[in-house]
């Protein structure tokens, strides 16, 4: 207990520090102000609909399709012992993989398209940027929202697996559906950090949403054209390809080298968000 | 208050700002006037820390517009040409979050945004959504944004602009209420409205100040001299000559719009006078039927034509 309150107080004082440094009140309220855009906005629900409905029969087929191989599988070895496939851990790579590959790619771009198009277009963005805040803190606020939007919509796919889990017979592999899930969140981030930084470079969000799903379009066929090469420039391409590296997450692997290429990506996303906002004070007439 | 000593900003090979140096004491009410395009609103941006300058500095409240700009935006409220708002958001929740991004402390965010409802007179409006409110009210949730941290500079880009004559005189009186508390900047094109606020004036024309002066000198500068337009009915031969004896006229000219059986004449006098009732009882001892006689007061296009030609005679 009494070590509770230390710790308490004690965040206490850091935090008043940090304050000075760092305001966070300034990045929680446009944090705040993001997320109620979300959810006022017919978009957003859209979005989550579409997502839920494309992920939740989409993983019914990956469901069916698996059993029906398993059990043809197993016909085919009627004599001897029953093969060994582990269907839910099928269900969850080849689930995984459909989502970061072609689902979040098609849909992240509606969530960012506006972000940075629409405060332009309103005028609010000048407001933003004279009031006695950063851009960082205008940039970050802004991306942790999108990102927690995110991170909501994907939350109800996992009781797809739940429900999975309850029949599953070996145990679920639970370890393998976070390590996936992990790699979908982060991924998810360097998708709207991208998409973000796009949406900041103009004032229309119709023009936003285009470019970035063209840009994930492009990186979609380079890492469908990648994935097979063996060439020196192959393997290159297939470390930097951004789809690619979610699927080891997907294995079970937590590899640190994925965790900070996507971490690197995101943050590099964000930065050039910022170095744009910083340059529209230079640019604008 | 406000400081602005050789500010300049230059867009490639065009200067938007030449050169322009002024002071605003606390308290004041300063107009920018000017035509669009003039350099008001460039201005209004560098002083809001929006746009960098070229040249020259700019200080509000002893700290630099661009060294200090955190110091600074603390210290003023800004209104941009559109009232920069959020449609979906209630007007109070889109004050409140104002307030915060200001630097407002958190306990006391409600009560300034109660009070600058009560101010710019939306409380009543408070949970409409601002998508529904009318152009008015919007103007007004501007301003309200604007004041909404007790800044000590309020900065108006054209306050008053895209409202209907109502509206207008509200937003009039609002800005009037605020200068004391709060010194104000705003800019117009629109001479009355100068005229009405402010206390002293800057004319800025081609990103150059033209003018600055108090409003009642400038205006009475400017204007040169009283000028009456007269209709009578005929030819009204004779009649510039026998206007030019009166004393104090110096200039009758004919002016041709007038149509059918009428004539019209343009008659200027001195700064200072004001000779209708001579004008009228000359015309009528003249034998003239006198139709028409009124106070013809300086249009913004006249002013700058005469401030622009002025100085290149200087």
């Amino acid at each position: 207990m009494n070590i509770g309150v230390l710790t308490l107080s004690y965040t206490n004082v850091a935090y008043s520090d940090l304050e000075e440094l760092f305001p966070m009140k300034s990045i929680l309220a446009i944090y705040r102000r993001e997320m109620n855009g979300y959810f006022v906005s017919p978009i957003a629900y859209i979005v989550i609909g579409f997502f839920l409905v494309a992920t939740g029969l989409v993983f019914s087929l990956i469901l069916s399709f698996v059993m029906q191989s398993a059990m043809m599988a197993a016909m085919q070895q009627r004599m001897g012992p029953p093969p060994d496939i582990d269907v839910p851990m099928l269900v969850i790579r080849q689930f995984v993989g459909f989502v970061g590959t072609y689902v979040m790619p098609l849909l992240l771009p509606m969530l960012t398209m506006g972000v940075y198009a629409e405060e332009r277009k309103r005028g609010t963005m000048e407001m933003l940027m004279t009031s006695p805040i950063t851009e960082l803190q205008i940039v970050l606020g802004k991306f942790l929202a999108s990102l927690s939007f995110f991170a909501l919509m994907l939350a109800p796919t996992l009781i797809y697996h739940f429900v999975m889990g309850q029949f599953s017979e070996p145990a679920m592999p639970w370890r393998i559906m976070w390590s996936g899930y992990l790699g979908l969140f982060l991924l998810g981030a360097v998708l709207i950090a991208i998409g973000s930084f796009i949406s900041s470079l103009t004032e229309n969000q119709i023009i936003a949403g285009v470019v970035t799903f063209v840009i994930f379009l492009m990186l979609l066929f380079l890492d469908l054209t990648m994935r097979n090469s063996s060439s020196a420039v192959g393997e290159v391409f297939k470390y930097l390809s951004i789809l690619q590296h979610h699927e080891t997450f997907a294995q079970g692997v937590i590899d640190t080298s994925s965790i900070i290429f996507y971490v690197s990506m995101a943050a590099l996303g964000v930065f050039l968000t910022l170095r744009n906002l910083d340059s529209m004070r230079w640019r604008r007439a | 208050m406000i400081e602005v000593e050789h500010l300049t900003k230059s867009y490639g090979q065009a200067r938007a700002v030449n050169d322009i140096s002024f002071k605003v004491e606390k308290g004041e009410i300063l107009g920018f006037l000017g035509p669009n395009g003039a350099g008001k609103t460039t201005t209004m941006r560098i002083l809001t820390g929006y746009l960098p300058a070229t040249g020259g500095t700019a200080r509000i409240a002893g700290f630099d517009v661009f060294e200090q700009s955190m110091e600074v935006r603390k210290r003023i409220g800004y209104l941009p040409e559109t009232p920069p708002l959020y449609p979906d958001m209630a007007v109070g929740d889109y004050l409140a979050f104002v307030a915060r991004i200001k630097g407002v402390a958190a306990g006391d965010v409600g009560k300034r945004v109660e009070a600058a409802m009560k101010m710019t007179n939306i409380a009543d409006r408070k949970d409409w959504l601002i998508k529904k409110l009318s152009r008015g009210y919007k103007q007004r949730v501007g301003i309200a944004q604007a004041i909404v941290h007790n800044p000590d500079v309020v900065i108006l880009d054209e306050p008053t602009v895209g409202l209907d004559p109502n509206q207008i005189k509200e937003v009039r009186k609002l800005i009037k209420d605020l200068a004391g508390e709060h010194t104000i900047i705003l800019s117009t094109h629109i001479l009355p409205e100068v005229e009405m606020t402010c206390d002293r004036v800057v004319i800025i024309n081609r990103g150059k100040i033209a003018a600055i002066d108090t409003t009642s000198n400038l205006t009475t500068q400017l204007k040169g001299g009283e000028r009456v337009r007269v209709v009578v009915r005929g030819g009204g031969n004779g009649l510039p000559g026998s206007l030019s004896a009166l004393e104090g006229i110096s200039r009758v000219e004919r002016e041709g719009e007038a149509s059918g059986d009428l004539s019209a004449f343009m008659i200027e006098s001195e700064q200072g006078t004001d000779l209708r009732p001579e004008i009228a009882a000359r015309i009528v001892k003249e034998g003239f039927d006198l139709l028409e006689l009124r106070a013809v007061s300086l249009s913004l296009e006249d002013i700058f034509m005469q401030l622009t030609t002025e100085e290149k005679a200087a």
